[in-house]
């Protein structure tokens, strides 16, 4: 008879079982992010809430509390308020342009050509392209001497070479040009926006309303548009949210010029926070999007959820 | 003059056709239905005569007049789609309206016509919901309404009852058919559901491959078929097709009875082998083979339960089988209907 061995009997751990467990994994998991969040925003949140009411300046480090005088200060400063109008006409000037060409460039990708699928490609690049390279770029092509643009129309004879346009020079010119980039930025993702949703209208719809006598721009504007809106209205938001935050395209292409006719909130508090030190009034100047954007995404929001079909 | 009309209508993408010359009268009033398995091009065929596809060859007549190059707008034909095709952010007066307002109908015209359309169709009450608050069959409602409303002279179904579950189907084949008649509009009604076709057509086009294999009133397509597709495919089980040396012959399960069963009729009997047998409460289908003819080939016969006891039917045994001479049906070797001897 064969002799079985005594079976080793480990004595259980109590932690033996604990990755099986539902709630433990999950809170090992997504600790990272939690961290990641709390220690990168949520303490430069609060530190920025705290300097918004301080007297903190690098040149004199004070934690002295002075309540909202700082909000006070940059309220009545004239800069800053064209500050704020300039962030509007950027926001909404380059989501209008993105998502026009948005619009555009889905009907166009819709529809089946040679080349399709390398152009759908391509039409991604303004977003993978870093920021910094494109914009560079763009500052060449509207450099006032070595611009392609004005050669162009020159070539073209669109225009004298006398009357060749300053286009980082002239402020109206300028904001034009910093819109034009962000939209240019921006609509490879509006692309996407606008082919998912209506790829994702039913063809059954679209074929009753064209027996029922819609043409192009009824079927495009009565059936479509209103059954994406939601779906483009959640892209706006985001579009919205980054434009209204972003710094990077004004700083690298104008710095904020001329004569701060490009200057945006981000910007502006950059440049008052951390390149001129005064960081009490920076963190007041940044920190007055929030309420901004947070009463445009609440509305928003709002629209969309009652738009809900 | 026909309603509508197709002379030899020909539908290739690429180099596969799937309409594969289609010639087909549909006269006013008719209820036409356009029967066929998946993939037979019967749906093909539908939106080329609403205008949603164009054919590559053949014309189309839509109240006499060659309607080829004419956009489905002006076709004067109203299409109801599988899934509906409502329109999600429209309210249903808004939908129902929609078809009229294309057409530039003023405003006090559109909604008498909406009135007399939700009407119609029993949906006056949910005029100011949106088509997700409905039930499957007040959207088909909805549907049929926004068909209807402007007077088209043809009405296109395409398998409107596949979404509904069978309970409300049968209803609603009731209520489409009775509705048809009462308007009188002229219908095309596209299925694969036999017992709809049967149940509801005035005339069923059996379509297979692209081409009409037989045209005829429910009964001819029962009774008489036109060749060997139409015979398997209409009827529940299908007609029993043998091979025999010139041909084929045929013959429905309810006519493939005991031959005590058929009281001096002139018949042709077999020796029938009872392999399986299912009760269905009403009938009772038996499957087994017949002597002397291919031993593989399943003959099924449809049986009155109350007549054959279950001791009667034991696997394996043979019983002397019949079919009267009259219920007989012959083919021939391509499988097309042979003249009756």
């Amino acid at each position: 008879m064969a002799v079985i061995a005594e079976p080793i009997v480990k004595p259980a751990s109590r932690f033996r079982f604990i990755l099986d467990r539902r709630d433990m994994l999950g809170s090992i998991f997504v600790a990272p992010a939690i961290l990641y969040v709390l220690l990168l925003v949520g303490v430069p949140l609060l530190m920025a809430v705290y300097y918004s009411v301080s007297a903190y300046t690098i040149y004199n480090p004070t934690w002295q509390f002075v309540g909202l005088s700082n909000f006070v200060d940059i309220v009545e400063n004239p800069v800053f308020r064209e500050t704020l109008y300039n962030t509007f006409i950027f926001t909404f000037g380059s989501q209008i342009l993105g998502l026009i060409l948005g619009k555009f460039g889905a009907l166009v990708l819709l529809r089946p050509f040679p080349g399709r699928k390398f152009v759908r490609a391509l039409v991604i690049l303004p977003w993978a392209v870093p920021i910094a390279l494109a914009t560079v770029a763009w500052q060449w092509m509207f450099d006032s001497l070595y611009s392609v643009i004005n050669w162009t129309l020159i070539a073209l004879h669109v225009i004298d070479r006398s009357q060749a346009p300053n286009w980082l020079g002239n402020p109206d010119l300028a904001m034009l040009s910093v819109i034009v980039v962000n939209a240019w930025r921006f609509f490879p993702f509006a692309i996407v926006i606008f082919l998912a949703g209506i790829t994702a209208v039913p063809q059954d719809v679209l074929d009753a309303a064209t027996v029922d006598g819609a043409g192009f721009w009824r079927r495009n504007y009565q059936i479509i548009m209103p059954m994406i809106l939601p779906i483009v209205a959640i892209g706006l938001v985001f579009g919205i949210v980054f434009t209204f935050t972003d710094l990077s395209i004004v700083f690298l292409m104008t710095n904020g010029g001329p004569v701060g006719a490009t200057s945006v909130l981000g910007f502006q508090g950059f440049q008052t926070g951390i390149v001129s030190g005064d960081v009490s009034h920076g963190a007041a100047i940044s920190l007055f999007m929030l309420p901004v954007l947070l009463i445009v995404v609440v509305a928003m929001l709002r629209f969309i959820r009652r738009r809900e079909i | 003059m026909a309603a509508v009309s197709t002379r030899d209508i020909i539908k290739k993408f690429g180099e596969v056709p799937a309409v594969n010359g289609i010639s087909l009268t549909v006269p006013h009033g008719e209820f036409m239905v356009l029967l066929g398995p998946s993939g037979c091009g019967k749906t093909t065929f539908l939106r080329i005569i609403c205008g949603l596809e164009r054919q590559t060859s053949g014309d189309l007549l839509i109240g006499g007049d060659i309607v080829n190059d004419i956009p489905p707008r002006a076709r004067g034909v109203a299409m109801m789609f599988q899934s509906y095709g409502l329109y999600p952010h429209f309210t249903v007066r808004h939908n129902i309206a929609f078809p009229l307002k294309t057409q530039g109908i003023p405003r006090t015209e559109i909604n008498k016509k909406v009135e007399w359309a939700s009407q119609l169709l029993g949906i006056g009450h949910l005029l100011d919901r949106r088509p997700r608050q409905l039930s499957g069959g007040e959207r088909q409602r909805v549907a049929l309404a926004r068909a209807l409303v402007r007077e088209p002279t043809a009405l296109l179904l395409d398998e409107p009852l596949s979404n509904l579950d069978a309970k409300l189907r049968a209803s609603a084949r009731q209520e489409i058919k009775q509705f048809q008649q009462r308007v009188g509009v002229t219908t095309i009604y596209v299925t694969h559901d036999q017992v709809e076709a049967m149940g509801m057509g005035d005339r069923i086009a059996v379509i297979d491959g692209g081409r009409v294999r037989q045209v005829g009133k429910p009964t001819e397509i029962y009774d008489d078929p036109a060749d060997r597709f139409v015979a398997t495919f209409v009827g529940t089980p299908p007609m029993n097709i043998v091979a025999k040396n010139d041909g084929y012959f045929g013959f429905r399960p309810e006519n493939f009875l005991p031959k005590d069963m058929i009281n001096g009729e002139a018949c042709t009997e077999f020796n029938f082998r009872v392999d399986r047998s299912e009760y269905l409460g009403s009938e009772r289908i038996v499957y087994g083979v017949i002597e002397g003819f291919d031993p593989k080939q399943v003959i099924t016969a449809k049986l009155p339960p109350a007549h054959v006891a279950d001791e009667w039917i034991r696997p394996g045994e043979w019983h002397p089988f019949a079919v009267r001479n009259s219920a007989l049906r012959q083919f021939d070797k391509d499988g097309k209907r042979a003249s009756r001897h």
